[in-house]
């Protein structure tokens, strides 16, 4: 079976003044269509610009992404935002919903920018916002929401233009945890129902939510495994050797 | 995303932030309502200098001659001569005879203007006689002690009863055999209707020098032609053009318009120069409202917002500003023209309307979103290059 997400010999470097950052070291991994994913990673691993170049976002320096079979890397400003609109739904920590619009307007956006006419919209949109239970809620302004509400309308946005992946960039880390576990759940849920979920985090005890963890470190993975695994959660010893060194 | 979609979302954006879309608008505001204000202005004036030269007759030709201090001079049967040679396209004249005397009724000194003038001149101004009979051909002849008179000498100096009356110019005694009809609207003192005319002969004896000659023509169309006709005649009359000038009414009429107009389109100029200032203001707006919007610009590219959309959505808003603000100059302009119709009229008693045109209007609308979009364009530009990550970490 085709890989969704293909990874290969990705690399990107940023450069800041006169010195280059390498933020993704050949970072190579595949993900298949209904996984649930966690790519798990304390500040500085490369997180997430994985979490960026999946998104098409970015592009990577060097090496090849492919989502879907398509060379992302080739693609221009255009081409990418459309990839975005068709293939990938975005939950992001701050759930990024626009302040101006009420709940059904906001989760209407992709499937605007998708040419989706005003009616069908308006429909799906509504259909999107029930598979949340936030559908009595259509009307109210984000600002009027509770952040669980709002991270539910979010994925709600997520959800409407039926994307291959749905990539969802620390869920969690603006909620308390109740309604953080509310939100995972519903995210399983998905999983469940055959979506495929990339979860980006650098929360271990999120992150074994997932079915398996892709943990990275410097720019580098260092475990690709199932999330059942005790290798999973703990430090492998080698980083940790290294980590040791360094001090 | 269709233009109306974006129209759409412009519109409630604009709404959402009323004050500030107002101020924003302001430079527009008043840019739009000045232009109007003054083609409109321009345009009454043109219509109160049309009216008023119309009245005076658009198909006359009026030739001035020296009359004094001349080596030669033209008298009046050599002037009627050279009308009927060229009769195909000069039709009535009349000499006229300005005198400087002054008009005695009863014990009262009046400052009534009096001319000499042929049976023809009240046919060539368009003078309607409502009392009485007009000069006739027979009273320049003999030389009659008659005269007629405007409607405000009957009124003022003879309760509407003159006809039949005497009155004394430079102290000769002539009889009132008619009353011209009322010319302007209001009788008053010093206007219109307040003349005298007597056969010009008549005014020959009483040291009224005859200054000048109307002359009609058959067609308004012919108008140049005839004109270059009458010149040719007095040329070869007075083998000089020295002597004499030929000025037609429509001539100096079009003159007046040409200036008149130049001169509105200087201070349109001057006005359009708010709109320009009022569209940098706008572009200064759009610019703070797209660092503000960063975030939002973010979201939207990261949910597949090309960079075309991102452009659309900026300059519909800043074109929809823009045009709100015009319609609202426009209001402004129309109420403004309005009352300062109504200024005018009381303040310098003259029918003077500010009349703002249709073309006005719609060019000022037209220049308005042109200016938002024109403006609009960079700021625009600015969103849609943002890069999505940085715009979406932006605070």
């Amino acid at each position: 079976m085709r890989a969704l997400i293909e990874f290969q010999q990705v690399c990107k470097y940023y450069h800041m003044g006169d010195s280059t950052v390498t933020a993704a070291d050949h970072i190579s991994f595949q993900i298949s269509k209904g996984e649930f994913v966690a790519i798990v990673g304390s500040s500085g691993s490369g997180k997430s610009t994985c979490m960026n170049i999946i998104g098409c976002l970015d592009v990577p320096s060097e090496g090849t992404y492919l989502l879907d079979g398509r060379d992302v890397g080739e693609m221009n400003k255009n081409k990418l935002a459309e990839i975005r609109n068709e293939l990938l739904g975005f939950i992001f920590q701050q759930y990024n919903l626009l302040p101006k619009l009420n709940l059904l307007e906001n989760v209407e956006v992709p499937l605007m920018y998708a040419g989706v006419g005003k009616a069908e919209r308006r429909r799906r949109a509504m259909e999107s916002l029930e598979r949340v239970g936030l559908e009595d809620k259509w009307k109210h302004r984000p600002n009027q929401l509770s952040g669980g509400q709002q991270q539910r309308a979010s994925i709600a946005r997520a959800l409407v233009g039926r994307p291959a992946v749905i990539l969802a960039d620390e869920p969690t880390g603006a909620l308390d945890s109740r309604t953080g576990r509310e939100v995972l759940a519903l995210l399983q849920d998905l999983h469940a129902a055959g979506n495929t979920v990339v979860l980006i985090t650098h929360d271990n005890s999120i992150a074994v939510q997932a079915q398996r963890i892709i943990r990275l470190e410097d720019g580098r993975v260092v475990y690709d495994g199932p999330s059942d695994a005790p290798e999973a959660v703990v430090i492998p010893r080698a980083a940790r050797a290294k980590g040791g060194a360094a001090l | 995303m269709s233009i109306l979609e974006s129209l759409e979302l412009a519109l409630k954006n604009i709404v959402s932030s009323k004050t500030r879309t107002l101020l924003t608008m302001l430079g527009i505001i008043i840019g739009v309502a000045a232009v109007i204000i003054i083609v409109g202005l321009g345009n009454g004036l043109e219509g109160y200098v049309t009216d008023s030269f119309s009245d005076l007759g658009t198909d006359t030709l009026t030739v001035s001659v020296m009359s004094r201090g001349a080596t030669r001079t033209i008298d009046v049967e050599d002037m009627y001569g050279i009308v009927e040679e060229n009769s195909q396209y000069l039709d009535l004249c009349s000499p006229t005879a300005g005198m400087m005397a002054s008009v005695k009724i009863g014990s009262d000194t009046t400052s009534t203007s009096v001319s000499g003038v042929s049976e023809d001149y009240l046919a060539i101004k368009n003078y309607t006689i409502s009392k009485g009979r007009n000069l006739q051909y027979s009273d320049i002849l003999q030389r009659s002690r008659v005269c007629v008179v405007g409607a405000y000498v009957d009124q003022a100096y003879y309760g509407g009863s003159a006809v039949g009356q005497t009155l004394r110019v430079g102290g000769t005694s002539l009889t009132i055999v008619g009353v011209i009809e009322q010319q302007s609207e209001s009788l008053e003192e010093g206007g219109a209707d307040d003349c005298l005319f007597l056969p010009y002969s008549t005014a020959s004896r009483l040291s009224g020098q005859i200054s000048s000659f109307v002359v009609t023509v058959r067609s308004e169309d012919t108008l140049n032609e005839s004109k270059t006709a009458l010149e040719n005649a007095l040329y070869s009359f007075f083998e000089s053009d020295d002597f004499y000038t030929v000025t037609s009414m429509a001539q100096m009429l079009e003159t007046m318009t040409s200036m008149i107009n130049i001169l509105v389109c200087v201070l349109a100029g001057i006005a359009a120069i708010s709109l320009v200032v009022g569209g940098i203001g706008i572009m200064n707006i759009m610019l703070v409202s797209v660092t503000e919007r960063t975030r939002e610009i973010g979201i939207r590219k990261s949910l597949g917002a090309k960079e075309r959309y991102i452009m659309q959505l900026f300059v519909i808003e800043a074109a929809a500003t823009s045009a709100l603000g015009g319609v609202i100059g426009i209001l402004l302009g129309y109420i403004l023209s309005s009352a300062a119709s109504v200024v005018i009229t009381r303040a310098m008693e003259t029918t003077l309307t500010v009349a703002p045109t249709l073309g006005a209007v719609l060019l000022a609308f037209g220049i308005s979103v042109g200016i938002g979009v024109l403006f609009g364009y960079l700021p625009a530009k600015k969103a849609a290059k943002l890069n999505p990550i940085d715009a979406l970490r932006y605070d």
